[in-house]
This record gives C-alpha cells, sequence and structure tokens, in this order.
C-alpha cells in the first residue's frame, strides 16, 4: 500500500482518540501519538486494535513499544502486510 | 488462585472497598458482591436524611469487582501474588435503572471483552437481590503487575 493512502487510512483510525485538534491537523510523520496528539495509553491501545482490524493484521507487544508516531506506525503495518 | 487471594490483592482497604466475595471466575468472566452497610460514610451526605448509594459508588462496585478483581486473576501467571498491581481507570459508561438503599446487597457479572496490551475492557452488569438489573455498562482500565526494581 502506498505510503500516503496509509497515511490517511491512518488518520481516520486515530481521529477519535486524539486530544490536541492542532498538532492532528498539522500531522506528519514525525507526530508523537502520545506527546503531539496527547493520546492516553488506553486510548492508544483502541488505535492498535483498529490498526488490526483495518489493514488485517495481528500486532504483538513489541510492535506497541514501538508505535510511538506516525512513522514507526506506518514501518510497522507495511512490514507485517509484507510478511503476509 | 482463590477469590479471597483476589481480594487481599485488591488496593482498597475500607471505607473505599467494595468487594464481599467473588462466586465465580474465569478466563471471560466473574461474579462477585457486596453488601453496602447502613453506616458507609457517603450516606450521611446522599441525600441529605435519605441514604440511598450515590452511582459514582455503584460504578466503584462495578469496577473493583468486575475490571479490577478479574484482572487480577487474569494476570496470576505473572507472578501478580508476589508483585504489586497498577491500576487505573480510564473510562466508563454506565446506565442507572433502580436505586441501592443502605443493607442491599448486589451482585455484579462481568464479561471481559478484551485484555491486550494491559487494557481490559469489560461488560459489567450489576443485580439487586431480587435479581433486578440495578445498573449496566462498559468499563475500561490499564492493569499491569509492576516488576520489582533489580
Amino acid at each position: 500500500m502506498e505510503k500516503t493512502v496509509l497515511i490517511e487510512k491512518l488518520k481516520v483510525i486515530i481521529e477519535p482518540y486524539i486530544q490536541d485538534e492542532d498538532a492532528f491537523k498539522n500531522l506528519t510523520e514525525t507526530t508523537d501519538f502520545v506527546k503531539d496528539l496527547k493520546i492516553n495509553s488506553a486510548n492508544l491501545v483502541d488505535i492498535i486494535l483498529d490498526i488490526e482490524d483495518a489493514f488485517d493484521i495481528r500486532l504483538e507487544n513489541e510492535d506497541m513499544e514501538q508505535m510511538l508516531n506516525v512513522k514507526a506506525a506506518i514501518e510497522i503495518v507495511q512490514s507485517k502486510q509484507n510478511s503476509k | 488462585m482463590t477469590d479471597k487471594e483476589i481480594i487481599a490483592k485488591l488496593p482498597y482497604q475500607a471505607p473505599f472497598l467494595f468487594v464481599d466475595a467473588i462466586e465465580a471466575l474465569s478466563e471471560n468472566g466473574l461474579t462477585g458482591s457486596y453488601t453496602f452497610k447502613s453506616d458507609e460514610y457517603f450516606y450521611k451526605g446522599h441525600f441529605k436524611n435519605h441514604p440511598v448509594t450515590p452511582g459514582v459508588i455503584l460504578t466503584e462496585c462495578m469496577a473493583q469487582i468486575g475490571l479490577v478483581s478479574l484482572g487480577i486473576y487474569l494476570l496470576r501467571n505473572e507472578h501478580v501474588l508476589n508483585s504489586n498491581i497498577q491500576v487505573a481507570l480510564t473510562s466508563h459508561q454506565i446506565d442507572f435503572y433502580l436505586p441501592v438503599f443502605p443493607n442491599e446487597k448486589v451482585t455484579v457479572i462481568s464479561e471481559k471483552e478484551y485484555f491486550r496490551f494491559n487494557k481490559l475492557k469489560c461488560k459489567v452488569k450489576m443485580f439487586n437481590r431480587n435479581d433486578e438489573l440495578v445498573c449496566r455498562g462498559v468499563i475500561s482500565g490499564m492493569l499491569k503487575v509492576l516488576q520489582d526494581e533489580e
């Protein structure tokens, strides 16, 4: 999947959980889920579960630990999809 | 793991422990009960001369039985009995149907939706002694075993 398409798909998933609207409007690859978007740990889990459903992949604890920003999320989703 | 071990592991004490007994437990859910004593501290103020159990306390009772007690059981393979547990309520959505008065026993039935990445989400219902639905809803929290620092 192309990166721009992937980012758009990701944005739809994370929008319900963000607390910082401005950071979301200016979202880039380096946007941090917790520091920038002010998402809490419980909603981060919701995002992970929604990503699993949307991309039909299974994420593990180490994926969760690495998934700190948009770039890391994209890389993890792409690598999981490629290894399917 | 026994019901007594779970209750002993709960991070609450009087006057804010709202679990008397755990009656059934499994990987997918748990049933427990509590009897609201006539001298609970909140009856003095809720309401003036008319004691009724506050909704927030019913929610707390549902969370202590349905979320935290179940969470301790689900963490039993992570040496939870010998470690400290960290608990944070992260969201709840509860609808209330009937009041609960002093000396009433309530039974809480919890059903696990998922427990992944330390987040436990449960469907929880509370019934009174006549088996009437008192309240129900969804409660989520983050639960993890704190590893001893070396």
